[in-house]
């Protein structure tokens, strides 16, 4: 077993039993679910919603190459850079080295999950710049040093007393108050000062507009504007597959993103940008770059049968509806993507031996998919994953030897029943001397938590065979 | 297709071997409400523990097992959504290099959990069952989701005599079960089942029903661990009572 897999189950059992975070985090999702539900009301047609948007999408994977181009064409002609990273590699360094050279000292981020992905504030700060985190529940997050708890909203596993008190011991020793919007005050003030401090400002990017060449951005707080606004360079980065063709694609991409995100009709800044300031402009950032994060994205492209999950448009609403992540949380999953579609993504992106079994942490109940604003298929994805994981033989060999054998009883129906017999008679043994749950019952991981099951005496077939072809049912 | 007259029962392994009382019920309405019962005795399992663990390898064999014994059945009936998903969606999928496949998709379109069949294909919500308790229902993930099974269930139960239902909150989120998950996964799983029994339990009602047997052997063993009042019955058990014999059927204890 892998070591994150280790860390998955000790988490995950920790996480799961603790009563006081389920009921924290069922809160905060049971009312983001009013606010979606109500959201879905506000389009005519959801159905025709999501439909669009998976077709929109779709077309931008399969045409990634010209898209892509059509983008930076754009972007360059308006005196913009385009800048292609293979890997988290060369992203952190392009953006390392365009720091050191423009003697940059303070950044300001807004939120970007790929940034957290390819792990670009620790590389900036190794070279001594200090990078503030902008986004209210990433500058929690950041303040605590931990990882977002969740793609959408980071800092969900927080209470107001909890932050408070992380003001209080980071910020401001005064604060009394855990009042939401004096909590609020106090962030925005410490913030203030490194948006006017900061010569770069670095964002994430929701789509990238082929036609328009323009990053568009989607945010609530206003951080956003600030980051791309007023420092003198705006470095976006971010993943090849957030590219769409048309404008006027955002017309349904903008909404739907909004109310599976939040519930809202549209986020409060919807922020096109196309390049730096150009002449007669007010405000804007002299330099304008684009950083293309691949990271494993084309070999996921490469995969005809899993290609679609590129769709993705980070929306977060598969993990608000996944049992599993209501219970584990998201840090359980040491992951940069928690719920349904980091289990999909993960394994691709960071190794199938290591992180194959976030694909078997999964009931397979398929609400994610019921949600997913642009459709992604994802849990027939985790069975793909699974089976992918036992071809590449990253799963334990005596599990493969038990299914071998479990095949040959099933391909003998006499085998079959005399092995559910036995199996029965062995357990009623076992329990009739009273050892269930002991190291002699193989149904002891079942037990734990369980009741033993019902073990009678005879199966159906049996019963069947005796007297059911006549006596079973009515007279 | 035309309305069949007889069907060949699927009894998933484990009802089979841990839970027979389903299918004897399963058989019992289904004679009842007129159709004739066969049971196809070569049979074992659809596969699925072994698909849904990643070994697709070792589980085509198996569904190609069980194509080759119900190829021929008018209409196929099984008293667990799960197990008719894995006909109904998965084995285009895992059957698509098979020679078997085009009987499998024809198999496919003649598959359906008992509730689906008895509203969507016999027509009938009355099957003259008298069940006087207090029910809620759980809506089993493999049998909404995949087979879009919605409203059938709770039909056949507004039927019943006596019968008084209350809904639970949450009675979409999944009880944790999973087939494999339940044991890879145990805290997890767990953590799911004792969600769902407090749901369960808030309603207050006598049993808790599902289309989904597999669901309801890991929610009583939930809830006889957490010693709760309330049992599992499958759906098709509360529809077999005739209200001749008035024992409960809940799941037997041995």
């Amino acid at each position: 077993m892998s070591t994150a897999a280790q860390r998955f189950l000790q988490d995950a059992a920790v996480k799961s039993a603790d009563l006081m975070h389920r009921e924290l985090i069922r809160h905060n999702l049971d009312s983001y679910d009013a606010a979606h539900l109500k959201g879905r009301t506000r389009i005519k047609d959801w159905e025709a919603a999501r439909q669009k948007c998976q077709e929109i999408k779709r077309e931008a994977i399969n045409h990634l190459d010209r898209y892509l181009l059509q983008f930076e064409e754009k972007v360059v002609a308006r005196g913009g850079h385009v800048f292609w990273a293979a890997n988290s590699e060369e992203a952190c360094t392009y953006v390392k080295n365009l720091a050191t050279q423009r003697g940059v000292r303070t950044v300001v981020k807004s939120k970007s999950m790929v940034t957290e992905e390819i792990h670009l504030t620790p590389a900036l700060e190794k070279t001594g710049t200090r990078v503030w985190e902008t986004d209210l529940g990433e500058f929690i997050v950041q303040l605590r040093d931990e990882a977002p708890y969740h793609i959408v909203t980071p800092a969900m596993h927080l209470n107001r007393g909890q932050i408070a008190e992380l003001f209080r011991e980071k910020l401001d020793s005064t604060i009394e108050s855990d009042d939401p919007t004096d909590l609020m005050a106090v962030a925005r003030r410490k913030l203030r000062e490194a948006f006017f401090a900061a010569e770069m400002g670095i964002s994430g990017a929701n789509f990238l507009v082929a036609d328009a060449g323009a990053v568009a951005i989607s945010t609530n707080e206003g951080n956003g504007r600030l980051c791309t606004s007023v420092p003198r360079i705006h470095v976006v980065v971010t993943g090849i597959e957030k590219i769409i063709p048309r404008l006027e694609d955002l017309a349904v991409l903008w909404p739907v993103l909004a109310t599976s995100g939040t519930g809202q009709g549209i986020t409060t800044y919807s922020t096109l940008i196309g390049g730096p300031r150009r002449a007669g402009e007010a405000d804007g950032p002299e330099e304008f770059h684009v950083v293309l994060v691949d990271n494993g994205r084309s070999r996921l492209l490469a995969d005809a049968e899993q290609r679609e999950v590129l769709h993705c448009i980070r929306c977060g609403a598969c993990l608000n509806i996944c049992p599993v992540y209501r219970h584990v949380g998201g840090h359980a999953y040491g992951t940069t993507y928690q719920g349904p579609i980091g289990s999909v993504l993960t394994p691709h992106l960071n190794g199938i031996t290591e992180f194959q079994h976030l694909s078997y942490a999964s009931s397979l109940c398929g609400a994610c998919t019921s949600v997913c604003p642009v459709k992604i298929d994802l849990h027939h994805h985790l069975l793909q994953n699974r089976r992918n994981a036992t071809e590449a033989g990253a799963t334990k060999s005596s599990e493969r030897i038990m299914f071998r054998t479990w095949r040959y009883a099933m391909m003998h129906p006499r085998i079959y029943a005399l092995g559910g017999w036995s199996v029965r008679k062995a357990l009623r043994v076992v329990y009739g001397l009273g050892l269930a749950g002991s190291i002699l019952d193989p149904m002891r991981v079942w037990n734990r938590y369980r009741s033993p099951v019902p073990l009678p005496t005879e199966s159906f077939r049996a019963l069947w065979k005796k007297d059911g072809r006549k006596n079973l049912g009515p007279s | 297709m035309s309305k069949p007259r007889t069907v060949s029962l699927f009894i998933p392994c484990f009802v089979d071997q841990l839970l027979p009382q389903v299918a004897v019920d399963t058989v019992k309405v289904l004679r009842r409400v007129g159709y004739g019962v066969d049971y196809p005795e070569d049979q074992t399992c659809c596969g699925q523990p072994a698909f849904n663990t990643g070994y697709w390898d070792e589980a085509r064999p198996c569904a190609e097992h069980f194509v080759r014994v119900f190829k021929h059945a008018d209409a196929v009936v099984c008293p667990s959504g799960s197990c008719a998903t894995m006909i109904r969606t998965f084995y285009t999928d895992l059957l698509v290099q098979s020679s078997l496949r085009q009987d499998a998709i024809a198999l496919a379109g003649r598959t359906f959990e008992l509730s689906e069949f008895l509203v969507k294909v016999a027509g009938i919500t009355q099957v003259g069952a008298t069940f006087p308790h207090s029910v809620t229902y759980h809506a089993a993930c493999h049998g909404l989701r995949e087979l879009h099974i919605h409203d059938e269930p709770l039909q056949l139960l507004r039927e019943v005599d006596g019968l008084t239902l209350i809904e639970m909150v949450r009675s979409e989120e999944c009880c944790g079960f999973g087939g494999t998950f339940a044991i890879k996964f145990s805290d997890i799983s767990a953590a799911l089942g004792n969600s769902k029994a407090e749901s369960v339990a808030a309603t207050g009602a006598e049993f808790v029903t599902a289309t989904d047997p597999s669901c309801l052997l890991h929610l009583e063993g939930i809830l006889g661990k957490r010693r709760a009042s309330t049992r599992t019955i499958y759906l098709g058990s509360i529809l077999a009572q005739d209200g001749l014999a008035q024992k409960s059927s809940a799941q037997e204890k041995s």
